[in-house]
């Protein structure tokens, strides 16, 4: 009963979903006010009908109904609550079904912060966004029905996979959504911005602070895929460039270029139809992200062209959206504008570099995704694009874009001085270069590799500094020190805040490549074995009775000069439903790098292979995303974007003036 | 500067980056795109030597050995119609098991053993590495073929 009511909600929120979508964008057209004020009572009532189904899943698989085939092949009797309710999202149909769910949040996120927008952007943007959920609900409905019943029912479910039965897990795929979903609010401003024919400064401080929440959320979302990887993987690694972490990799650099094109569009009124094109960029790779990763093509070309049901339903939705909007762009285009002018050296060229960059990043990881899979579908024999491609293009690609990220938010709008810059910068540039130079001895071995990308590191902390500083010397003499630090705004720290994460990120990364240390051996117990000071002693292996699994968990003490440092309880997991061997690996965390110890494989008596690892500095890496993520988070809370907002009336007759009249904003 | 010539610049700065990351990628292409082969490819001299490959297909029942310390593996992988040794250094993979798919990237030594620098075995325990169940497909196929055509009685087995 519970499902079909579930079922019946989703229905009802598709025919919602088709009406937000078709009357707000109709009566904006018409200048029909009570038409588009259709649009936030039924995003609000879809939002409740979605969530009423989502609750209706969760039920099931909380209840153990597996006469509900998609909870029969996602969990299983003997699968812990908690990541019964993760299961939820387990799979293709739930996965859709939350995607949604996060969607009609959205919405009414929208609706609940718009209020002092004009009504006809609402009712353009909430209808954009309703047209999208209907794509969605339909391909739900139609080919991936969550709530389709299995017929006798099974006596238990296949399980989850244990891979998945984990907490970063649970967080991971919500996070990411978030993300991905997120961009739909800045996709659905852009094409707002676009059929309204009014594509200024001010649409692009609306759209601002949503694309900052959503490429927050993606970047936690894809710290967290990594972080999962490095422990739950069993050896260490912590990104693979592998297709699943590339699909959500290609919003985020996507993403990225989107915030800081933005930011170029709200101050200098520049780059518009560039930031059109990035908004409908980001949110075609969110969508192609969603469906690479959950549609089955990655795992086989011909199983998903075996269904092609869902497959052609997913390449008509990805041509509609992207095809549909290049169309309205490129019958729109030429009424945008170019806006403000700017010289080949100022910061709107750096910015403008930087997101060249950040594209052109995003265009090779996507060849390198894409090219196997295509080769495949064309028959023309199986290749595979490893680390080393991704590695080999990406690093030169982003160098430069490190380097100009230091120099852009000092240098000024419209026309900079080499001259100036340069002695503005020096300190800077002779402070990485020292660290580059001098750091990796303190760690005991000089490469090339490690010291430029230290230098790196330390040249965007520099700059970072360099920026509060001159912003404090500037904010006005007399005034105290904690007064002139307050004078700067939120968005300003933010910035600075993301951008150490970025360096924060790069040292961690460069650390780890430099200097990480491995050695697989084979123990019996009161074996030891030595790995950079550390000693590992080997005290054997016992059983232990999980939930839904057994496990061999093992022994090993760690000391330091004789001195006790650790005891480390790494596992070989057998889970009993699916009968799949897992390693569970043990981890020490430190700032300064982990130890981390995984089990191999049994070999006679008590002997097991053991892969003990150092990974200096490794939690850098998910620390500079975390201030990243914060440096977003304080950026998006700005009072500008409610100010803003408040002082729309003033706005809007300087942007009827035409965008060339407009002022030139402060300059932060 | 005139903000045509501007404009210009800013377009040949465009171009020159793509064709400096189009180089780049041809040239990391070139050197770091790993071919699939199957063991019966590779038997029939198709696989480059000293080059990293990939080959696929099934661990033959009670091939897997450790020989030594322990650490270096070897088992035999099979597509049903040839068999190739092949030998590894490192920990193997959770679901690597006998009889089940296995894909291996590594390179072909001068002794016809394949020596691996990874082994892949993929999340799920029924699934068939694709790689896998292709090589397998293919020397089924060919197999049949011979059969039709010609009579061979041992299959093509070395």
């Amino acid at each position: 009963m519970v499902p079909e009511l579930g079922q019946f909600a989703l229905s009802l929120a598709l025919l919602i979903a088709a009406a937000q979508g078709i009357l707000p964008l109709a009566g904006a057209a018409r200048g029909n006010a009570a038409w588009m004020r259709v649009a936030r009572p039924a995003a609000q009532g879809q939002f409740v009908f979605v969530a009423f189904a989502f609750a209706c899943l969760s039920y099931a698989f909380v209840t153990n109904d597996f006469s509900v085939q998609y909870v029969a092949s996602n969990s299983n009797s003997e699968l812990p609550l908690e990541y019964r309710i993760a299961a939820v999202w387990g799979g293709h149909e739930g996965s859709l079904l939350l995607w949604v769910l996060i969607l009609c949040s959205w919405m009414v996120a929208v609706t609940v912060f718009s209020r002092r927008l004009p009504e006809d952007m609402v009712a353009r943007v909430l209808g954009v966004m309703g047209l999208v959920s209907v794509g969605f609900l339909a391909f739900m409905l139609f080919t991936s029905n969550p709530f389709e019943r299995l017929l006798p029912a099974p006596l238990d479910g296949r399980d989850l996979n244990p891979l998945l039965q984990d907490p970063g897990m649970v967080f991971h795929p919500p996070m990411l959504y978030m993300g991905y979903v997120g961009f739909s609010v800045a996709y659905a401003f852009a094409i707002s911005a676009l059929i309204s024919g009014k594509l200024d400064a001010a649409w692009a401080r609306w759209s601002r602070p949503w694309t900052t929440v959503a490429w927050l959320f993606l970047t936690l979302g894809i710290a967290l895929g990594s972080w999962w990887a490095y422990y739950e993987l069993g050896w260490g690694g912590w990104w693979f460039w592998d297709p699943v972490e590339n699909a959500s990799f290609m919003p985020w650099l996507a993403g990225t270029a989107l915030i800081h094109s933005l930011a170029v569009t709200d101050k200098r009124g520049s780059f518009r139809s560039w930031t059109v094109l990035l908004a409908i960029l980001a949110f075609a790779l969110s969508l192609l992200g969603t469906f690479l990763v959950r549609s089955g093509v990655l795992s086989s070309v011909h199983a998903f062209a075996t269904d092609p049901r869902r497959g052609v339903f997913i390449l008509a939705l990805l041509t509609l959206v992207i095809g549909g909007s290049l169309v309205l762009f490129a019958w729109r285009t030429a009424r945008i504008g170019l806006g403000g002018r700017f010289e080949l050296l100022s910061r709107e060229s750096m910015l403008l570099t930087n997101n060249v960059l950040l594209v052109v990043a995003m265009g090779t990881v996507m060849l390198g995704t894409l090219y196997p899979l295509v080769l495949d579908a064309l028959g023309l024999g199986k290749i595979s694009v490893g680390p080393p491609y991704f590695e080999a293009v990406f690093v030169p690609l982003m160098a430069p874009a490190l380097f100009l990220m230091g120099v852009g938010p000092l240098a000024r709008w419209k026309k900079a001085s080499l001259p100036e810059l340069a002695v503005r910068l020096r300190w800077a540039l002779g402070v990485s270069l020292a660290t580059g130079a001098l750091l990796p001895f303190v760690m005991g071995r000089w490469s090339a590799l490690v010291g430029f990308g230290l230098a790196l590191a330390a040249w965007i902390v520099a700059t970072s500094a360099l920026s509060l500083l001159e912003r404090v010397r500037h904010a006005g003499s007399g005034a105290e020190l904690r007064a002139r630090l307050a004078g700067a705004p939120r968005s300003f720290y933010g910035m600075l805040l993301a951008h150490v994460g970025i360096a924060v990120f790069v040292a961690g990364v460069t650390l780890v490549l430099g200097y990480q240390l491995q050695k697989d051996v084979r123990m019996a117990p009161g074996d030891t074995v030595e790995l950079d000071g550390y000693t590992f002693r080997f005290g054997g292996v016992r059983q232990v009775d999980g939930p839904n699994y057994v496990a061999a968990r093992a022994r090993i003490d760690v000391t330091r000069d004789g001195k006790p440092v650790t005891t480390m309880l790494p596992e070989k997991r057998r889970y009993r439903v699916q009968e799949n061997p897992m390693t569970e690996a043990a981890i020490r965390t430190g700032i300064t790098g982990d130890l981390y110890v995984s089990l191999g494989e049994a070999l006679e008596g008590d002997t097991w292979l053991v892969s003990v690892q150092r990974k200096p500095f490794v939690t850098w890496i998910w620390g500079g995303c975390l201030l990243m993520a914060l440096g977003g988070g304080l950026a998006a809370s700005d009072r500008r974007y409610r100010v803003a907002v408040r002082r729309r009336d003033e706005e809007e007759v300087a942007v009827q003036g035409g965008l060339e009249t407009n002022p030139a904003r402060s300059e932060t | 500067m005139k903000p045509r010539h501007r404009r210009l610049a800013l377009v040949a700065a465009g171009l020159a980056l793509l064709a400096i990351a189009a180089a780049l990628v041809l040239n990391a292409f070139q050197s770091n795109l790993v071919f699939f082969f199957t063991p019966s490819q590779v038997a029939a001299n198709e696989a480059p030597q000293g080059r990293t490959f990939r080959i696929g297909g099934m661990v033959v029942e009670g091939s897997l050995k450790r020989p030594g310390d322990g650490l270096t593996v070897q088992f035999v992988v099979t597509d049903t119609a040839v068999n190739i040794p092949v030998a590894f250094r490192g920990t193997l993979p959770d679901l690597f098991r006998e009889g089940k798919g296995v894909v291996a990237q590594g390179q072909l030594g001068p002794d016809g053993v394949f020596r691996a620098s990874e082994v892949l075995a993929k999340h799920d325990e029924n699934y068939m590495p694709p790689e896998a169940a292709d090589a397998i497909k293919r020397a089924h196929a060919t197999s049949e073929k011979a059969a039709q055509t010609l009579v061979v009685p041992d299959g093509g087995k070395r």
